[in-house]
């Protein structure tokens, strides 16, 4: 026993070291299988909050360009608007509301909540957001973040007032997409290497593309609306080893100038999650 | 200023230089990433003892991973270059007695070539370890060569502005008036 103690003593310091070698590896390997720090919670409302201060200086300085978007958004929209289709004889009314349900009987699926963007990184391997909205607000994990442009990544941590979100600019996302002419779904990733461009892959090589050709989200993604904007194709190759292209897309969403973001909910999706959890059974 | 808020304000400085400036650079290159947050540690007092150098590393490596969300990934190489910095700084110091004259390793307590070593080894283990953590996760041997390198030589000219910009006046402290 007295052995024991006088060889703690000795090594202390190694073993102390190697103490702390495995707790860093086991913080860092446990957060990747989960995307869940530990101590998220305090960490994330402590660093959301210095990120916040930062962001009002910085913010200013992007004032012009965060009016463009939002400009060119709202142009977009309006071009949408029910009132601008009229036919000559018609006398439709489209009436907008928040409620659950609709006039015609159907079941809201979508709810776009806003948030401000105060950190955002592009320059590593493994890139995320923080916004200024958390679970009070109605952030939960796992939930779309759709910019004015196009998909900008998915929420990953929550805590009471900022929310963590792994930008599509990481090794790890991954976001079911199509290709807007024949509906044809593939999955777009990100090769790590340069911001501006995306990787579509899955793309069978039978199916005709060109450069230009517009992706959006695919009708199978759960968290993400269908018909979002991800990028156009900028580069075509066909990947060798398989029977599929590998597609260079150029991203809609310039992350270099993130400042406002919505956060979309899926209120059908737990539903849809529980019918998928049951194993089937053969008849 | 006493050393303990010297390094406290030191602490904070690099966490956000690292950060908000570094961090926010925009990539010239995937292998090419400015890492200076290190030299922390490099400049700690040659009095902390083995035990608090391993604690304050590892503290000042989590909160910088708590910063850009990848716990641990820079905690453990800021704890090995914490461990191995008292064998080096043993076998580099050239007169006796060096580290009770002066405060901290710096290019007049060391001498220019054993501190310029101190430096090239420690940025060298750190990325290297960084790097290869990264390339784990990721896989790929050539951005694992490339960026060992282009980052090392990226850290060892961003030092080397830092050492020019503050200039660390060190005191020479006699053994008697300790």
């Amino acid at each position: 026993m007295k052995n024991i103690f006088v060889f703690i003593r000795r090594y202390f310091n190694f073993l102390f070291f190697v103490v702390l070698q495995i707790s860093s590896l086991i913080l860092l390997v446990k957060y990747n299988e989960s995307h869940q720090a530990a101590y998220s919670n305090i960490a994330n409302e402590m660093i959301g909050r210095i990120n916040l201060q930062y962001n009002g200086v910085q913010s200013f300085f992007q004032l012009k360009e965060t009016n463009r978007q939002l400009a060119a958004e709202n142009a977009r929209l309006r071009n949408s608007i029910t009132d601008n289709f009229e036919g000559a004889d018609t006398n439709r009314v489209a009436v907008l509301d928040s409620l659950i349900r609709d006039t015609l009987g159907r079941q809201r699926k979508y709810l776009w909540l806003p948030a401000k963007v105060v950190n955002n990184t592009t320059a590593s391997q493994t890139n995320y957001l923080t916004l200024h909205r958390g679970a009070k607000q109605g952030v939960q994990k796992d939930m779309a973040v759709i910019g004015p442009a196009g998909v900008v990544g998915v929420v990953i941590d929550v805590s009471d007032n900022y929310s963590r979100v792994m930008s599509l600019l990481h090794r790890n996302s991954k976001v079911s997409s199509m290709l807007k002419k024949g509906n044809i779904t593939g999955s777009v990733e990100w090769d790590g290497k340069d911001p501006r461009f995306l990787t579509l892959r899955n793309i069978p090589r039978s199916i005709k593309v060109a450069k230009g050709d517009t992706v959006l989200t695919s009708t199978y993604s759960a968290n993400f609306p269908s018909h979002i904007m991800v990028g156009t194709i900028d580069g075509i190759a066909a990947d060798p080893s398989s029977n599929s292209y590998t597609l260079k897309l150029r991203a809609s969403t310039n992350f270099y100038s993130l400042q406002y973001v919505n956060v979309v909910n899926n209120v059908q999706w737990d539903e849809q999650r529980r019918l998928e959890a049951v194993p089937e059974k053969n008849p | 200023m006493s050393q303990l808020v010297k390094n406290i304000i030191r602490f904070i400085c690099f966490i956000l230089m690292q950060v908000y400036v570094l961090n926010q650079v925009p990539p010239l290159h995937q292998f090419v990433t400015p890492y200076l947050y290190f030299l922390f540690i490099l400049w700690l007092p040659f009095s902390t003892s083995r035990f608090a150098l391993l604690l304050i590393s590892f503290v000042f490596g989590l909160t910088l991973d708590y910063f850009s969300n990848t716990p641990g990934l820079h905690a453990a190489p800021c704890v090995l270059i914490a461990y191995l910095r008292p064998f080096l700084i043993n076998l580099l110091i050239s007169q006796e007695g060096a580290e009770l004259n002066y405060a901290e390793p710096s290019i007049k307590s060391l001498g220019w070539a054993p501190y310029s070593l101190y430096i090239f080894v420690f940025t060298f283990i750190h990325h290297f370890y960084l790097v290869f953590l990264e390339w784990i996760q990721f896989g790929n041997f050539l951005y694992f060569l490339g960026k060992v390198i282009a980052t090392t030589g990226i850290s060892l000219l961003l030092i080397f502005i830092t050492e020019m910009l503050f200039f660390r006046k060190q005191k020479f402290r006699t053994n008697t008036a300790l």
